[in-house]
């Protein structure tokens, strides 16, 4: 999951959703297959070159030149995105021990378990831009960099695993369809396979919240509750609104941003709207409604200052989730000790017995 | 891995019989037997009779920029995993 | 005498619990991989145990279902051994508590994939492969602990001492059983001596023998477990989720 809700407010694309990803890859496949640039000739401008193959609509690929600046939003870009999957295990991984039926254990074990996967592909997909996955993974910890700020808010019932599902990651569906376009040819790939996978998180959520709120009346009421919580927080998950936003043309111009973060959220609340009136579940917003000349639906903006107060580290759970990680982190470093020790010594067995 | 890195290794997966192994990505591990092992887990999710290949990314040399990647469907034997497997109510789109 | 229903729902509680244990790592291994690793385990864990709970419900003939059984009774009622249900203590605990459980799981679930109930032949059959798995991925993990670092040496050499004695109620006789359990020493045995080995690592002594999980007496850890494991469930009766 991944949302635009970090320190700098960055770009966010916006999507539809399995349809559009599958329409992404056959993009990709298609621009492969049409004749395509090779190398650039000897004499030829290495940046004339870049521009071409982006104009083109072909892949950036790792070993391409590439400016610097343009190879440092990617880092950034995709570390945060790493960052935010290995993070956000932990509000959901709080109820695999709670889970109510053994069925529901083992989709949210399967789920958490594959955002830990997503967070890998990335990591391996940042790596391709010259950065070690320790070096990012020290970013995270000494908090050099960020991840999203959603995950800073608690999950107090199980009702709020149903919400992350269909809001939280529904959000970041929004945001993360349109990347299985970026110009970055490790990104995009790693984004198609992520939002295959990521199509059955939301409706996953969807499910545990439509069966609760057709449940009993404390199973509807404990539904009710968690919509309300993280409605705007997932609103707010799209970043600041665009007049306050220093997101880059160049982003734009570099095909890794398509667009802006109040076009997404505007898709966002349209999509939301029928669902929540399917689910029987109230959108917690009074000013919500339909405006016929936008031919989208008026609502109210999420409070940014709570929003910049998270990012800044104030959030409800900053201090458990960062701590958490660290501690994970330091536990560890004996195993991982031992399992490198382990490899050194069969290399010099092998070695000498060579 | 700790402060000095675990090796990373390319991953190659023969995802069916009659398909060649097929880059899917990298991963780190202290040695190939672990490789092997996190790559199963990570890359095929349990799906089973594929063939795995890790190879150290620094045995490799390369040629050229381009390197095409390729994508296998997850593991067919967690329907849970697939989105079909939930029940979506009339009338919901865009899920 | 055991009965068919006390031996499936045995071997169900035994997965149940050592699922609900392995699910405490997920976001807390010692690397992103075995996170993953370890999910993959306990969701193994889960699926065999939920065939065979919904088996032993149906053997059993009261409509209690898979998750009746797993939430709606108290500790004394649980069957499992009490190997699954000790903390997970350390890294090294839990390679040592999963070598064990999976070098009897893998000789039992092949066994069992060729005893006449058609039912546990099927589950065994399915769940054997898994246990295969486990093996392997636990085995790697005790050599290269046994044989890593001083300190690794030293917890897992730790951990074996502490789990070592649980192992022994695995084989507690049960001749009318599908398989009976005491069968399955000689090729347990063997699987460990070769691994501890290998992991420069000792089995201990054989001393202290703690025992009766089969008939519902068990630590004072399963309580607590069953408690969070259960709290939602038991709060909403009747409900679906």
């Amino acid at each position: 999951m991944y949302g635009n809700d970090f320190a700098p407010p960055e770009d966010a694309p916006g999507g539809g959703l399995l349809g559009e990803v599958e329409a992404a890859e056959a993009a990709l496949r298609e621009a492969a297959a049409r004749a395509r640039r090779g190398a650039p000739a000897p004499d030829e401008d290495v940046e004339a070159y870049f521009t071409d193959v982006i104009d083109a609509d072909q892949k950036i690929e790792p070993r391409d030149w590439m400016p610097e600046a343009y190879r440092k939003t990617l880092i950034r870009q995709i570390a945060q995105h790493a960052h935010s999957e290995i993070i956000g295990m932990q509000p959901e991984g709080n109820w695999i021990s709670r889970a109510p039926s053994l069925k529901r254990k083992a989709i949210l074990l399967a789920k958490v378990q594959d955002e830990a996967g997503h967070g890998l592909y990335l990591y391996a997909a940042a790596e391709t831009l010259g950065i070690s996955r320790d070096e990012l993974v020290d970013l995270l910890l000494d908090g050099r960099q960020k991840y999203s700020s959603i995950f800073n808010y608690p999950t107090l019932t199980w009702a709020d695993v149903g919400a992350i599902g269909w809001l939280v990651d529904g959000a970041a569906i929004v945001n993360q369809v349109p990347l299985c376009r970026c110009s970055y040819g490790p990104y995009a790939r790693a984004m198609i396979r992520v939002c295959k996978e990521e199509s059955f998180h939301q409706r996953q959520g969807y499910e545990i919240l439509h069966t609760l709120a057709h449940g009993t009346e404390a199973q509807k009421a404990m539904a009710q509750d968690a919509v309300d919580r993280w409605w705007y927080p997932s609103l707010a998950m799209f970043g600041p609104p665009d007049g306050d936003s220093t997101h880059s043309a160049q982003s734009m111009a570099w095909k890794i941003k398509r667009f802006s973060n109040d076009e997404l959220r505007q898709r966002f609340v349209d999509m939301c709207v029928g669902q929540a009136e399917v689910l029987g579940l109230r959108i917690p917003d009074p000013d919500l409604r339909w405006n016929e000349e936008r031919q989208a639906y008026d609502y109210t903006q999420p409070d940014y200052a709570e929003l910049m107060r998270v990012i800044k580290g104030n959030g409800p759970c900053n201090r458990e989730r960062m701590t958490h990680r660290q501690r994970a982190h330091a536990d560890g470093a004996w195993v991982r000790e031992a399992a490198a020790a382990y490899a050194a010594k069969r290399a010099e067995r092998k070695a000498v017995a060579a | 891995m700790t402060g000095q890195s675990s090796p990373l290794w390319e991953v190659f997966v023969r995802a069916r019989r009659g398909l060649s192994h097929t880059h899917v990505g990298s991963l780190h591990a202290p040695d190939a037997e672990l490789a092997l092992r996190n790559a199963r887990d990570l890359y095929t999710r349990r799906q089973e009779g594929v063939s795995i290949w890790v190879v150290p990314a620094s045995a490799i040399t390369a040629s050229s920029p381009d390197e095409k990647d390729a994508f296998f469907d997850p593991a067919a034997d967690k329907v849970y995993r697939h989105p079909t497997f939930y029940e979506v109510p009339d009338g919901v789109s865009h899920l | 005498m055991t009965t068919v229903f006390d031996f499936t729902l045995g071997l169900g509680d035994d997965a149940l619990i050592a699922a609900q244990r392995l699910g405490e790592w997920t976001t807390r291994a010692p690397e992103m991989e075995e996170d993953i690793a370890l999910a993959n385990i306990a969701l193994d864990q889960l699926g065999a145990a939920r065939l065979l709970l919904t088996y032993a419900g149906e053997l059993e003939g009261a409509g209690r279902d898979e998750d009746a059984l797993a939430y709606l009774r108290d500790d004394r009622e649980f069957r499992n051994c009490l190997l699954v249900e000790l903390p997970n203590g350390d890294f090294a605990v839990t390679v040592a508590k999963l070598f064990f459980l999976a070098a009897w799981q893998l000789p039992l679930y092949t066994a069992l994939a060729g005893c006449a109930d058609e039912r546990l032949a099927a589950i065994g059959a399915k769940a054997r492969k898994e246990s295969a798995y486990h093996l392997d991925h636990a085995s790697l993990w005790m050599r290269r602990l046994g044989d890593g670092t001083d300190e690794s040496h030293r917890r897992a050499q730790d951990a074996v001492d502490q789990v070592w004695p649980y192992v022994h109620e695995l084989f507690v006789a049960a001749p009318a059983a599908p398989v009976d359990p005491a069968t399955l020493r000689a090729d347990v045995d063997a699987t460990v001596a070769a691994v501890l080995d290998e992991a420069t690592l000792t089995r201990p002594e054989t001393g202290w023998t703690p025992g009766g999980g089969r008939d519902g007496l068990h630590t004072e850890h399963l309580s607590y477990l069953l408690a969070e494991m259960q709290v939602l469930h038991r709060a909403h009766p009747g409900a679906t989720w």
